[in-house]
């Protein structure tokens, strides 16, 4: 009896995983059978596409620098998520370890930045862009994205920092340890998880960003891939292109696909056996 | 570096170089270019996106750049117009001269006025002259060309010619015609095991496109355009109501309440998919409706759009893009005359012939080249002349405040959360204290 | 180090506190002025132009004007019904996510072949583009051609197909199903995070003296999740209020789903009023402030209990 049981749960659970996974892959599915349909078979509502067209895939690339732009995102993507990560690692040390008078209103502050929605503030940023004489330029991008990853890194990190015993520090001082020894020999090999976790979120961020990025640059040489996936458009005015389209999402979202799988035993590592023993 | 080159050079290539200088000069004279040329400069003009579209402005501008020695760069811009228009807005106001040459929607002169040069001065009265008059005025903003216009656009209607030929029926002349054929073909067809068919499409989502269809409703009927000759607004009138009784009449009955969230692309996969009779769409639909894969390949017709009544007349809205010269263009002369090559007779045949785009010159529509390659047009013809402005260049920067208060009244009145005639009063105050009692 | 044992000031700390809050500020320093330098000026300009008549078309010549422009944002049915349409979206939406992403990362949490491939499956909504994904799911809950009602017609669960994205009811709810699908996987990676970082010695210990694996989740796990899901709910909550792309690709300007950010954009953009759209935007961070101050204390007592 109990072993039915066990049985039953293990089934529920499986159908549980099973019912999640084709709720978040199948428009994806989706995706990929657009993407390999043409014309008027986009219309349609076959499952799988009859006759599978490459096609767009080749349009993708042919028509704009596609490779180059995935370079350029991939650029900002990552320079904007090191960047984050660096800064809000010794903040979050800051105010998740040592208590300090006006910490809460630091905190406060930071997570209002976040607050204005990102519309309201593109005027200003623009001007900015083009005071800093950055305009037309990658960093521009790395440089505006901050103002929402950073709250965002550096509001996790803090949490994560807090849940760190505080014993870890005392015992480090004893050893005669400085401040920036033990932020980065005693806690980070311990915020892994936390780190590649919100480096993945605001990397995803960063990568998909839009308005910034259609705004700040103007030459197809500086643009990142969802402003070419935009700016893709059909042979007159009106049309849209929806098997380009998808192709091209399909080619964007793979590389991130890869990037979980690669990530994907760090974020789970956890606080393995070392990481207590300090 | 020039004057290094020189340095190293000696005397006697310097001399070689600067008649050679004369040279060109004396040629570019001879063939009538402006001296300006021989300084290569680069200009930098918006066009189109990516593909044929972008394709067809490279082309355009490669061959004038050849032609007087300069070189143009051809930056991409989104396909949506809202996500263009709000672009232009971010580099107009920032007074950035990046771009010399912007290709703008035919309501966008009033609003983006301020940020363009005047081209009469730069392109001669006769040329101008050659297109359609009606663009010219809806781009003439305060006695100022703002816009020379590049190629336009009307609403027509798309119809099943091998549904109507079963059921023999006449293509609609008037509203009710199109109603109760629609009527009675989606009936007979849903009996007949052919349970998604529809009668009508059309685009109304709370967008631009909702303003341009109910506009070509209000129009027919003679209700007139929103805003009357003397700049009042005029949209209470009981043309107008009936107009929209009629088209809240449709909803439900011959167009699906999805109607209600359709914008240009998917009315076409509504009809292109063989699941619509009648289609209100831009001339684009055409090539696509008739492509090879498409299942209504040959089964499509295309007229203008419908009368609102006996009394009424057939309206299609304006639509169509222009090229204006940015007033923070380093090259304003130069870029004028980029703008004057482009819109020209020639490069528009070219285009028409190459991508079916609509030239704005009356003449080509008679042009036995381009009616061999787009029949359509000279059909059209007529449609294409008479068609009907929005109130763009009245209501100026307010226009795009005018359109979503209308396509909002509009859409209340489709979906049934109000009368026609009490949505239009409401509208009429809205406009009345928004222009400031035709002022604007 | 040095420096603070020669501090000759008499504070009741002591020194090496005294050097710890000094080291703190190094730490914060670099990520307040990075902050400051990005953030500052878009900021204030906005605040500064929601109480001006500032119009794109010529910006320069704005002129003070005081409240006038919230005066009249108060006045406006519009704007009230955006911010109901927003509050309505961000609680159900958020709620679900929330729900959800817990489920997804305790699945994940567990010991199964191929999980890997799971998490990466998982991930897939957040990867792709909004704008892409919204038009994508337009595009499946169109009417006619639309994959959903296809499904629903052929299992003939229903005999009229629905107008998903158009009739007032239904457009509400398929934009926070789409939200739900996007957003998930950023809750559950995160509350994942706070699992894997839970020390694992309280449920051996349970695991030992033959707790329920129910009770161990409302006992153990989640009162020490408690901090992860915290921040993870706040992230998701201001998101969710400033909710813009999603619905603006998938029903446009329509009044039914308009939120506070579609409005803004609507007045900021398409109208060029920058002066009052700015008091739009300038509310709505007000409205996201009370919420995240309300929220924190509540959170703060939930956690201290």
């Amino acid at each position: 009896m109990r072993k039915f049981r066990r049985w039953l749960g293990r089934i529920a659970f499986f159908l549980l995983l099973a019912a999640i996974v084709v709720y978040s892959v199948f428009p994806f599915y989706w995706a990929v059978v657009s993407s390999l349909k043409t014309g008027s078979a986009l219309f349609s509502t076959d499952f799988w596409p009859l006759a599978p067209a490459w096609s767009n895939y080749a349009a993708v690339f042919r028509e704009q620098p596609f490779g180059h732009n995935i370079l350029n995102s991939l650029f900002v993507a990552l320079a904007t998520v090191l960047l984050s990560l660096a800064l809000s690692l010794a903040a979050a040390f800051a105010l998740g370890q040592i208590s300090f008078r006006g910490r809460t209103p630091l905190q406060f502050a930071v997570l209002g930045i976040s607050m204005f929605p990102q519309i309201a503030v593109l005027s200003g940023m623009f001007e900015l862009v083009r005071g800093f004489g950055l305009y037309d330029n990658l960093w521009s991008l790395v440089f505006s994205y901050l103002i929402f990853t950073l709250p965002f890194t550096v509001w996790v990190l803090t949490t994560f920092m807090r849940e760190l015993p505080r014993e870890l520090e005392e015992a480090a001082i004893v050893d005669g340890a400085g401040p920036l020894t033990i932020l980065l020999e005693v806690f980070l090999p311990l915020m892994g998880p936390a780190m590649v976790t919100t480096g993945l979120l605001a990397f995803i961020a960063a990568w998909n960003e839009f308005l910034f990025a259609l705004t700040f640059t103007l030459s197809s040489g500086q643009r990142t891939v969802p402003v070419a996936i935009a700016l893709i458009s059909g042979a007159s005015s009106h049309e849209l292109p929806w098997g380009n389209i998808m192709a091209a999402s399909v080619i964007v979202t793979v590389p991130l696909i890869i990037l979980v799988l690669i990530f994907q035993r760090r974020i789970v590592s956890g606080l393995t056996a070392g990481a207590v023993k300090g | 570096m020039n004057r290094r080159f020189m340095n190293f050079t000696g005397k006697r290539n310097q001399q070689r170089g600067f008649s050679a200088l004369r040279t060109l000069i004396l040629a570019g004279l001879l063939c009538g270019l402006p001296i300006a040329a021989v300084n290569a400069e680069t200009l930098a003009i918006s066009c189109g996106a990516v593909g044929q579209e972008l394709q067809l402005c490279k082309e355009g501008t490669e061959a004038w750049a050849k032609h007087t020695g300069n070189q143009v760069k051809v930056i991409s811009t989104p396909n949506s117009a809202t996500e263009r228009l709000a672009l232009y807005q971010q580099i107009l106001a920032a007074q950035s001269p990046e771009i010399d040459v912007f290709q703008i929607d035919i309501i966008w002169p009033g609003i983006l006025a301020n940020h363009f040069i005047d081209l009469a001065p730069h392109i001669d009265a006769a040329t101008i002259g050659e297109h359609f008059p009606a663009i010219v005025a809806n781009n003439t903003v305060k006695g100022k060309l703002v816009a020379m216009p590049w190629f336009t656009d009307a609403g027509v209607l798309y119809y099943r010619q091998d549904l109507l030929d079963k059921y023999h029926a006449k293509p609609p002349e008037t509203w009710s015609e199109l109603t109760a054929t629609a009527q009675r073909i989606q009936d007979a067809e849903r009996a007949a095991g052919n349970p998604r068919l529809q009668g009508f499409v059309f685009q109304a989502k709370g967008y631009e496109g909702l303003t341009c269809d109910a506009l070509e409703w209000v129009d027919s009927f003679g209700g007139g355009t929103l805003v009357g000759a003397g700049g009042k607004a005029s949209i209470n009138n009981p043309q107008a109501v009936a107009a929209l009784k009629m088209a809240a009449g449709w909803i439900g009955t011959i167009a699906p309440e999805g109607v209600l969230n359709y914008d240009e692309e998917e009315s076409r996969g509504v009809f292109q998919s063989g699941n619509a009779v009648f289609m209100r769409n831009w001339p684009y639909a055409w090539a696509l409706a008739n492509a090879t894969d498409s299942p209504v390949r040959g089964k499509v017709g295309v007229i203008a759009l419908p009368r609102g009544g006996e009394g009424g007349k057939h309206s299609g809205v304006l639509g169509g893009w222009n090229l204006a010269v940015s007033r923070y263009s380093a090259h304003p002369e130069l870029a004028a005359d980029l703008v004057r090559y482009l819109t020209s007779r020639a490069e528009q045949k070219r285009r028409a012939i190459a991508g079916s785009y609509n030239p704005t010159i009356p003449a080509l529509y008679k042009d036995a080249d381009v009616l061999a390659a787009a029949p359509f047009f000279g059909q059209l013809y007529p449609t294409f002349a008479d068609a009907v402005a929005r109130p763009s260049r009245q209501t100026g920067a307010k226009y795009n405040r005018v359109s979503a208060d209308f396509y909002n009244a509009v859409r209340d009145v489709l979906s049934g959360q109000r009368q026609a005639g009490e949505a239009l009063a409401g509208l009429q105050r809205r406009l009345d204290r928004l222009s400031r009692g035709g002022r604007w | 180090m040095t420096a603070s044992r020669d501090s000759a000031h008499t504070t009741p700390l002591s020194p090496l506190s005294l050097q710890r809050i000094r080291a703190a500020w190094h730490f914060v320093a670099p990520m307040l002025l990075v902050l400051a330098l990005v953030a500052g000026w878009p900021l204030l300009r906005t605040m500064w132009f929601s109480l001006t008549d500032a119009n794109l078309a010529e910006l320069s010549g704005a002129q003070f004007i005081g409240l006038d422009n919230y005066r009249a944002l108060f006045d406006d049915p519009d704007w009230w019904q955006a911010v109901r349409n927003t509050l309505i979206f961000a609680g159900i939406s958020v709620s679900l996510e929330t729900v959800l992403g817990l489920i997804v990362a305790l699945a994940l949490n567990a010991r199964f072949p191929g999980r890997g491939l799971l998490r990466a499956a998982i991930l897939v909504p957040w990867a792709i583009p909004t704008v892409v994904s919204a038009k994508m799911w337009g595009w499946m809950y169109n009417d006619v051609f639309g994959i959903f009602n296809h499904l629903l017609l052929a299992s003939s669960l229903i005999d009229v197909p629905l107008a998903w994205t158009a009739s007032p009811d239904l457009a509400l709810a398929a934009i926070i199903a789409v939200d739900v699908w996007k957003t998930t996987p950023f809750m559950a990676l995160l509350l994942l995070a706070g699992l894997q970082m839970l020390p694992r010695e309280c449920y051996e210990s349970a695991a030992v003296d033959g707790v329920h694996p129910v009770k161990v989740f409302f006992r153990i796990t989640l009162p020490l999740l408690w901090p992860a899901l915290a921040v993870a709910l706040i992230f998701r909550l201001l998101d969710a209020l400033r909710i813009f792309d999603l619905v603006y690709v998938m029903t446009g300007n329509s009044r039914d789903t308009m939120s506070m950010s579609v409005y803004a954009r609507q007045q900021l953009v398409d109208f060029q009023d920058v002066g009052y759209g700015s008091a739009a935007a300038t509310l709505l961070f007000l409205l996201i402030a009370l919420f995240t101050v309300v929220y924190l204390t509540v959170a703060k007592v939930g956690r201290e209990r």
